[in-house]
């Protein structure tokens, strides 16, 4: 940096040395490659699954009052999130709605990592009273009595059990929810429980196929890389500002912002507490902590009957860590899609871009744990700059508007397509 | 780990390491894997091959850790267990990298090894074989 500024009449900067070109070119989204395969999955990059998970996913049937799907929060026009601190459906959830726009990379899921796939995953919004509030048994009935669903999913999984027998599977039951469906799940054999269990999970898969075709598209960051790699000046310069150049620097450099947000989804996927303040109200979020020993004792993650994969295939979860450093850590965010996924952080404590680079400014110490961020000493102007930059990240999804809407109402049988 | 060499003893070979070394604990130094490096007190040799070549971060992948006395003879029946972290960010590993199998010949199965960051990383490895424990620590670039 001190060298360039001596050069006199070089366009100061637009200079990149081979070492932050490599870096630059490792953010780059030419490096992403399509989602790793999802072993636990078997019907994951199955198009018809997709297409069955598409209708899943819009669907507000699956709930308890019938008004909430999962695009209810996950908005497409709000690049899969919802605009609020924390999502809402039903009730008032814990934490801010993330976007889902290439969730299909991360081996961890959640602000807390407590689940290890797109479809285990799935499960818990269907359950949770204030999200879907419905239970397993009563979406199992659902896919058995829509013609549509019945065929799509037996032509993926194979024969839905018969489920005719009122008193072995009632409308409603589940080990999770109020106590009558808690009592029904009870009553029922072992047998039984499991082929519900079986249909709601490869339910669940079809989402996540679904899912797995929600991905980033180039940003003009991205184009920009490409013009530093083929050392294109005049290209350089059309597509970022000099405001946008400096903001990158300081994102490389004094802002240490790449020790966390790398790769070219800028995001390690790894947990950290970064000391942000609980919002008004609320205790500290324990974060990683809590949910690092939820997602081993979660019946569906990689190890469990429900999972495809092999144990070779899990060893994010077999290799886990635990310990004090994940007190109040959260999964690191993408950084892609910051221009309307605000409000920002793991409650929306943070209403603005600007909000959250004065926090890394500053640096307070973490409420509980330890902060993994030291104060950066920016000045106001180098803020601005970063934030410039941020924004560059910006892109509408890479996935065709026919997945993006909600599919017809009459869509039918996806073999057709 | 070390309890079984005197933590005098310990400290006086670190100090002796690093009069004899100023560089030693200097994380810049990158071990290839093939070159083996020395445990603290000398007890064993260690080397390594990753399955990844070159490393990148955010890549899980597995080392074969080749375990030697002083003198070459492969050590067969020790007990590894593996830490590390950045000691610059002063923390530890995203992961809990563990021995999963005696290859024999001296040489190791470790799985669940991964980076998450660019920089100067530290691979901390106890070693225990019969009455004998030792530490080795590997530094990689990343
Ligand atoms: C009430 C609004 C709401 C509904 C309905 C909802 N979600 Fe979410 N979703 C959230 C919130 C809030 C989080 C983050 C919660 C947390 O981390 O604790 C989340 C997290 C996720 C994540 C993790 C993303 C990541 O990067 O880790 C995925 C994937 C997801 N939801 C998919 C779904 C699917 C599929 C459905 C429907 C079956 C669904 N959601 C229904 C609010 C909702
Ligand atoms: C130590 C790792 C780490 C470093 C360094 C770091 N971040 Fe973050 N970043 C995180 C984590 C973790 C979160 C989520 C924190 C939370 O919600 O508690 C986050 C959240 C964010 C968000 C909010 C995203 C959203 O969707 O809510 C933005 C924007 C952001 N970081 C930008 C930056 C910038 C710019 C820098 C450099 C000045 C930086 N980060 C440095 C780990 C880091
Ligand atoms: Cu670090």
């Amino acid at each position: 940096m001190a060298l360039s500024l001596l050069q006199p009449g070089a366009a100061l900067s637009a200079e990149w040395t081979a070492p932050e070109v490599d870096i630059l070119r490792s953010l780059w989204i030419g490096t992403l490659g399509p989602p790793p395969p999802d072993p636990t999955n078997a019907v994951a990059d199955d198009p018809d699954a997709a297409a069955m998970g598409h209708r899943l996913f819009f669907d507000t049937r699956l709930s308890r009052d019938g008004n909430i799907a999962c695009a209810t929060c996950h908005r497409p026009e709000l690049r899969f999130a919802d605009g609020l601190p924390k999502g809402v459906a039903i009730g008032m959830t814990k934490r801010n709605t993330p976007g889902i726009i290439g969730a299909a990379y991360s081996p961890w899921l959640y602000w807390d990592g407590r689940r290890d796939s797109l479809w285990s995953q799935a499960l818990s919004p269907l359950e949770d009273p204030n999200e879907h509030g419905g239970n397993r048994m009563q979406y199992v009935h659902i896919i058995a009595n829509d013609p549509g669903y019945r065929r799509s999913y037996e032509a993926l999984f194979g024969a839905l059990p018969d489920l005719s027998d009122a008193g072995r599977f009632p409308e409603d039951a589940s080990p999770l929810g109020n106590d009558t469906w808690a009592e029904n799940w009870r009553q029922m054999t072992d047998e039984d429980r499991e082929a519900v269990n079986r249909v709601f999970t490869n339910t669940a898969k079809a989402v996540a196929a679904y899912e797995r075709l929600l991905l980033p598209a180039p940003s003009r960051f991205d184009e920009y890389v490409a013009a530093v790699t083929e050392e294109n000046e005049e290209q350089k310069n059309a597509i970022f500002s000099d405001a946008e150049v400096a903001g990158l620097r300081l994102f490389l450099g004094g802002g240490n912002c790449t020790q966390c947000h790398n790769g070219p989804l800028l995001t390690n996927f790894e947990f950290h507490n970064t000391g942000v303040i609980s919002a008004p109200g609320d205790v500290p979020d324990k974060g990683r902590i809590v949910g690092v020993d939820q997602v081993r004792a979660d019946p569906f993650n990689c190890l469990g009957d429900y999972s495809d994969a092999a144990i070779e295939n899990c060893a994010e979860l077999r290799f886990v860590r635990a310990g004090t450093e994940l007190i109040g850590a959260m999964r690191t965010p993408s950084l892609r899609n910051l221009e309307n996924t605000g409000p920002y952080m793991h409650q929306g404590q943070l209403e603005t871009l600007a909000d959250v680079l004065a926090h890394y400014n500053a640096a307070p110490e973490a409420m509980i744990g330890h902060s993994d961020i030291e104060p950066l000493g920016l000045s106001d102007r180098e803020l601005e700059q970063l934030e410039a930059f941020l924004l560059t990240l910006a892109a509408p999804a890479a996935t065709s508007e026919r997945w993006l809407n909600p599919p017809a109402a009459d869509t039918p049988h996806p073999h057709g397509d | 780990m070390l309890t079984k060499i005197g933590r005098t003893g310990s400290a006086l070979v670190c100090l002796l390491m690093f009069l004899m070394n100023p560089a030693a604990g200097d994380a810049a130094e990158t071990s290839d894997g093939s070159t083996p490096v020395d445990s603290e007190q000398g007890l064993f040799k260690v080397s390594y091959r990753s399955s990844l070549e070159p490393i990148v971060i955010n890549e899980m992948h597995e080392w074969v850790l080749h375990v030697s006395t002083p003198d070459g003879q492969a050590v067969d029946d020790a007990s590894i267990s593996i830490a590390g972290g950045m000691p610059a960010h002063n923390h530890g590993l995203p992961t809990n990298p563990q021995v999963t199998e005696n290859l024999g010949n001296g040489s190791y199965r470790v799985e669940g090894l991964r980076f998450h960051m660019r920089g100067d990383w530290e691979i901390v490895i106890d070693i225990s074989a019969g009455e004998q424990a030792d530490r080795v620590r590997i530094a990689i670039r990343l």
